[in-house]
């Protein structure tokens, strides 16, 4: 009896601790204005969604969320075309130094973004991309790429190698046999890799705070980042964008949460 | 067969080409980049460019503020790292339980780990708020968490655990499926108590999940940049300055490329000492 109760006070100290801080921006989000200087009420008396138009009015949001949406969504969608390529290639077709070109994939996932910041910056400026949504695409979904490599290579070993052989007796060629047999049948683990890139993407804030200039590509987080006020902080708003930018991912979570555990684990553990 | 073979000979290498592409020109070029350029006097604005060896390097030594966030950067990581694997150890032991509600539990805990960096700064920013805050409000207090010196890197360290221990959680929550059952219980059978039987049975099966946490925390802490500088910003007076934050304010804000650079590259240095170490540990093992 005691344990049980002990068991339970301890879940619900998680869901505090995991849940908590985020719903206190929601709650502070409905505040009206007068109440996020004073303590109490911790509950907002008379909620509003001030805050939330406040965002949209202010500057251009909606903009900001859809750049959002485009660099996560090509990035994932880059980045499951190039890596299920090559993840293919590196679990069924001869590939000379395939370990090498594991380990490299590996490597780039230790590299500090910071180290190559600069030189990325210099040459997207040299390019003319400064400013371009394609840019930070090309560069997330690189950043990307060992992530989906891994967990993909995993995936494509897991399906049994009688399959492809039966496809190249039949006719197919190496591209059409990753087309028509291994992607479909991979299809759970494209879905786990791309909820990951897509998450990573869309938090993404170093390269697009260097990259982007102007409304035209800012995404959310660079503009959550900067959000005005030097003298009166904007907190009511800044509170009702963060829960804007979180939910889609917080429906993600909920929605696929197996998914993105296992996802996460063979890209971990491998 | 022969032109079924030469066919899947091409393939393979032609597969793999994109990928390795983008990594070469957008991950490799640019580290070498990087290091071509701390090699450099550069401030692209003013129009300088020239070559000076190691000064930058040398410099860095003379510098107090490079000095003050990489001791910042390491005190982060290995505080952090080691709240993080012995929060996240704890969570793992108590969902691996069998209870109602764990499924629930589960998911709350990607919340954290799924939140924006960014709006992790912000919301830890509001909690932590000297006037507002509901942190003081709980505690009674009144202080400046953000503002303070000794307070504010702490404030950090916080938010960053927040964010970060699901993952460890998680890993080590996968990491306990493989301890065996029958172990337990036999563990259990012969009266060892659960301390005993948590250090000499389940830790050692424990161990590679556990090294595969600290080496993914310890080189994701180690170039943490995004909670500092939406939550500090680097204040007050760089006592929450990290190596990243105080190369990206060199390059973005002083505009000296060439040293920002170099501070860019000890980095890139420092964790990869950092990995290979780790890696040592991992496959020293396993051979």
């Amino acid at each position: 009896m005691i344990r049980r109760a002990a068991l339970w006070g301890a879940m619900l100290l998680v869901l505090a601790w995991s849940l908590g801080p985020f719903l206190w921006q929601g709650l502070t989000s409905l505040k009206p204005t007068g109440e996020l200087s004073r303590l109490p009420p911790i509950l907002p008396t008379a909620p509003t969604l001030d805050h939330y138009r406040g965002v949209f009015e202010g500057r251009p949001f909606a903009r900001y969320l859809l750049n959002s949406a485009a660099v996560a969504g090509g990035t994932t969608l880059l980045a499951l075309a190039v890596g299920s390529l090559a993840a293919f290639a590196l679990a069924r077709l001869p590939v000379p130094g395939r370990r090498l070109i594991l380990g490299l994939f590996l490597s780039i996932t230790m590299f500090p973004p910071i180290a190559t910041v600069s030189p990325l910056y210099l040459g997207v400026r040299a390019l003319g991309l400064r400013d371009t949504l394609f840019a930070l695409i090309v560069v997330d979904t690189t950043f990307a790429l060992p992530l989906a490599v891994w967990v993909l290579t995993g995936f494509f070993r897991e399906i049994p190698e009688d399959l492809h052989r039966a496809a190249r007796v039949d006719g197919c060629t190496p591209f059409q046999a990753f087309r028509r047999v291994h992607l479909p049948l991979a299809a759970p683990g494209l879905f786990a890799t791309g909820i990951l890139v897509f998450i990573a993407a869309w938090n993404e804030l170093l390269f697009a705070l260097t990259f982007t200039a102007t409304d035209r590509s800012r995404t959310v987080p660079v503009a959550l980042a900067l959000f005005p006020g030097l003298h009166e902080v904007p907190w009511g708003e800044i509170a009702a964008a963060s829960v804007i930018v979180t939910i889609p991912l917080v429906v993600l979570v909920l929605l696929f949460q197996r998914r993105i555990v296992s996802g996460l684990l063979s890209g971990a553990v491998k | 067969m022969r032109p079924v073979l030469a066919r899947e000979e091409r393939a393979g290498p032609a597969f793999v080409t994109p990928a390795l592409a983008l990594i070469a020109g957008v991950a490799l070029v640019p580290m070498l980049g990087a290091f071509w350029l701390s090699l450099h006097r550069e401030m692209p604005v003013f129009r300088i460019s020239r070559f000076v060896g190691l000064d930058n390097f040398a410099f860095l030594l003379r510098d107090p503020r490079f000095l003050k966030s990489l001791g910042n950067t390491a005190y982060l990581t290995f505080l952090g790292v080691a709240i993080e694997t012995a929060l996240g150890l704890g969570l793992a032991l108590l969902l691996h339980r069998s209870f109602p509600g764990r499924g629930l539990a589960r998911a709350a805990l990607l919340v954290p780990w799924a939140v924006p960096t960014v709006v992790s700064g912000r919301l830890w920013e509001w909690i932590l708020n000297p006037s507002y805050g509901i942190l003081n409000h709980v505690l009674g207090t009144d202080l400046n968490w953000l503002g303070h010196p000794s307070l504010a890197i702490h404030a950090v360290l916080l938010a960053d655990v927040w964010k970060t221990t699901p993952f460890a959680a998680l890993l080590l929550l996968a990491g306990l499926q493989v301890v065996p059952r029958d172990l337990l219980q036999a563990a259990r059978v012969d009266g060892a108590g659960a301390a005993r039987t948590f250090f000499h049975v389940t830790l050692p099966f424990l161990r590679p999940a556990l090294l595969v946490v600290l080496l993914f925390r310890t080189l994701d802490s180690f170039r943490i940049f995004d909670v500092v500088y939406v939550l500090t910003g680097g204040g007050p007076a760089n006592t929450t300055e990290t190596l990243s934050v105080y190369a990206y304010k060199l390059t973005f804000s002083t505009l000296d490329f060439g040293y920002g650079s170099a501070v860019a590259a000890v980095t890139f240095l420092c964790v990869l000492g950092l990995s290979l170490v780790y890696v040592r540990l991992l496959v020293g093992r396993r051979a």
